[in-house]
Parts: structure tokens; C-alpha cells; sequence
């Protein structure tokens, strides 16, 4: 079981999610380089946090062009497990292969806290070991994180059960109060339609050992884990 | 040629950088001044023999880079 880590120039959270893969999880990791045109027979993706291309234009407007990420969307195309995590989140609405747009957050702020979200949806890769309204405490870093999607796609996500994570308090009510950035109906994180590719703007690759303060990321690892085993390796890898 | 876009958030986005300087000129004492939205403004210099050729060539990066349509409209000026 093999997960890869696409780097882009202004990646920084690639050596966490690495980390986490390979150190807590146990599995192989490898970074992909994204100038490379290949997967290198990856399982599972995984676009990483950072500042890709230091921001410019608009977060994540740039990496959508990079050459790997042809190989990404097929991979994407053909079922298999994609995950985008904060800046990753963003590469992957920037592309189109999750609706909607980040914003700048609502006061202007760039947040560096842990948050609570509550898992909405345990039917794709990275929740199936979660239960439902689970509450998981995840920190969050960045300064656009204000999920946009016009009403009729908000609608639709709703309707369609394809908000994954939503920011709540300790008790898992999602309040105006809990939502650190204005996101609209709180949302932290969706799938696509085929519910294979997952973004979120928290950090659980952050949030897999105890000592940083919470393992409750590891839910996500767990879970591809977990779907690849019942789902069996892919065509596409 | 001479191409310029303008990009703006469409009307029913939230700019909270906009409301933020708005605020600020409210309390320099501008009172007259109702709104403001903060937008982006690009020149390109484009390789095009006439100008519909360069506001074609302009409008199509703009659909592809310059503006994201989710969330932003765009609006093309050439210099003849």
C-alpha cells in the first residue's frame, strides 16, 4: 500500500503528511515531485498543505497547472482515494475537482489554533473508520480557509450528503461561534460526487500523536487504509 | 498590444478586505463613500495584430488563470 505526497514548489506540509504516513501509519510514502508526469503506482494521493507557488494570483490557482497534476486527475478519474488538505483543499476547488472556491477568512486573520469538526459523512476513504458526528480536534493554519460555493451548489452538497467535515464546538453543535474563518454553512471539508476525492482545510496529518496534542487525524489515515484493503488495489495504480 | 483585465469578486461574494477599508475611510471621515470592493488588475502585453484578436487572446487567460469563475468576473480593455 503505497501513498504519494505531490510536492510543489511552496509545499510545506508535505514532510508532515510523510511523517504520518510512514512513521505513525506504518505504510510507504514517497514524495512526488510535480514536474514528474507519473504516480509512481500510488494507492493513495495525497496534496499536501503549504503555500504553493508562495499564493500568487489566488491560493492554489497556479499548482492546478503543474504537470503532475494530469496524473492526479486521472487518478482521480479512475476511483482512487485523493485527499487535499488546507492548501491542498485549495489546489484541488482551483482545479475543479471539488466545487466551490476558499476565500480570504472573514476577519481578515490568519488562524493558527485547534478546532473541533464534527465527521458528517462515513462513506468515503479517509471517514470510513469514523462515526458518525464523531467530533475530532484538528488544528487548523491558514489565512483562506472561507468556504464559497454559489446557493445552488451549496444546496446540492447538502442535499447530496457531500459535506464531509463541519466546524462545531466540543459538543458537536456547529455554531457561528465554532466557525473560525465565516465558511459557509461551516463547512471544513467535502467530497466530489463519486465521494473518492475529499479536500479539507484542517491538518489531521498534524494530529496523529498524542503528544502533539491530538491523534484524532489518524481516523483518516485508518480509513483509506481500511478502503484499499476492502476495495483491493486499483486499476488504475 | 496593450490588453488590461480587471478581475472583481461578483456581487454576491463577501470581501472582507473591501469592508475593512471601507471601515477605515468611514473613520478618516469619509462618510460619503457607501461601499468598496477590492479587485485585481492585470496588463499584458499580447502578441496580436488587432485588437479583437488580442481582446479574444486576453479574455480566454483570463477565463483559464486570471479569474476564477466560481467566484470572479472579468472585464477586458484594449489599447488600440
Amino acid at each position: 500500500m503505497k501513498f504519494a505526497v505531490i510536492v510543489f514548489p511552496g509545499s510545506n506540509c508535505d514532510h508532515d503528511a510523510y511523517h504520518a504516513v510512514k512513521h505513525v501509519l506504518g505504510a510507504d510514502a514517497e514524495f512526488v515531485w510535480h514536474k514528474e508526469s507519473s504516480l509512481q503506482g500510488a494507492d493513495v494521493v495525497i496534496l499536501p498543505g503549504g503555500f504553493s507557488y508562495g499564493d500568487y494570483l489566488r491560493t492554489g490557482a497556479i499548482a492546478q497547472f503543474s504537470p503532475v497534476m494530469a496524473a492526479v486527475k486521472s487518478f482521480a478519474a479512475g476511483g482512487g482515494p485523493l485527499l487535499g488538505i488546507c492548501n491542498g483543499f485549495q489546489v484541488l476547488c482551483e482545479t475543479r475537482l471539488l466545487p466551490g472556491a476558499l476565500l480570504r477568512n472573514r476577519d481578515l486573520k490568519f488562524h493558527c489554533e485547534h478546532v473541533c469538526v464534527r465527521v458528517e459523512q462515513t462513506d468515503t476513504p479517509f471517514t470510513m473508520h469514523a462515526r458518525p458526528g464523531q467530533v475530532l480536534s484538528l488544528p487548523i493554519a491558514h489565512g483562506e480557509g472561507n468556504y464559497f460555493a454559489d446557493a445552488a451548489t451549496l444546496a446540492e452538497l447538502e442535499a447530496s450528503g457531500r459535506v464531509v467535515f463541519r466546524y462545531c464546538d466540543r459538543d458537536g453543535q456547529a455554531t457561528d461561534g465554532s466557525n473560525p474563518n465565516g465558511s459557509l454553512h461551516g463547512i471544513a471539508g467535502i467530497c466530489n460526487e463519486r465521494r473518492n476525492v475529499v479536500g479539507l482545510m484542517p491538518h489531521p496529518e498534524r494530529a496523529c500523536e498524542s503528544p502533539l496534542g491530538s491523534a484524532d487525524g489518524l481516523v483518516l489515515l485508518d480509513s483509506v487504509v481500511a478502503w484499499l484493503t476492502q476495495h483491493g488495489a486499483l486499476e488504475t495504480a | 498590444m496593450k490588453a488590461r483585465v480587471f478581475v472583481t469578486l461578483k456581487p454576491s461574494v463577501f470581501d472582507p478586505q473591501g469592508r475593512t477599508i471601507v471601515e477605515a475611510l468611514h473613520s478618516m471621515g469619509y462618510a460619503g463613500i457607501g461601499d468598496v470592493r477590492q479587485g485585481k488588475y492585470f496588463e499584458l502585453d499580447v502578441d496580436a495584430s488587432c485588437a479583437d484578436t488580442a481582446r479574444a487572446l486576453a479574455s480566454e487567460v483570463a477565463d483559464k488563470l486570471l479569474a476564477n469563475p466560481v467566484i470572479e468576473s472579468y472585464r477586458v480593455e484594449v489599447e488600440s
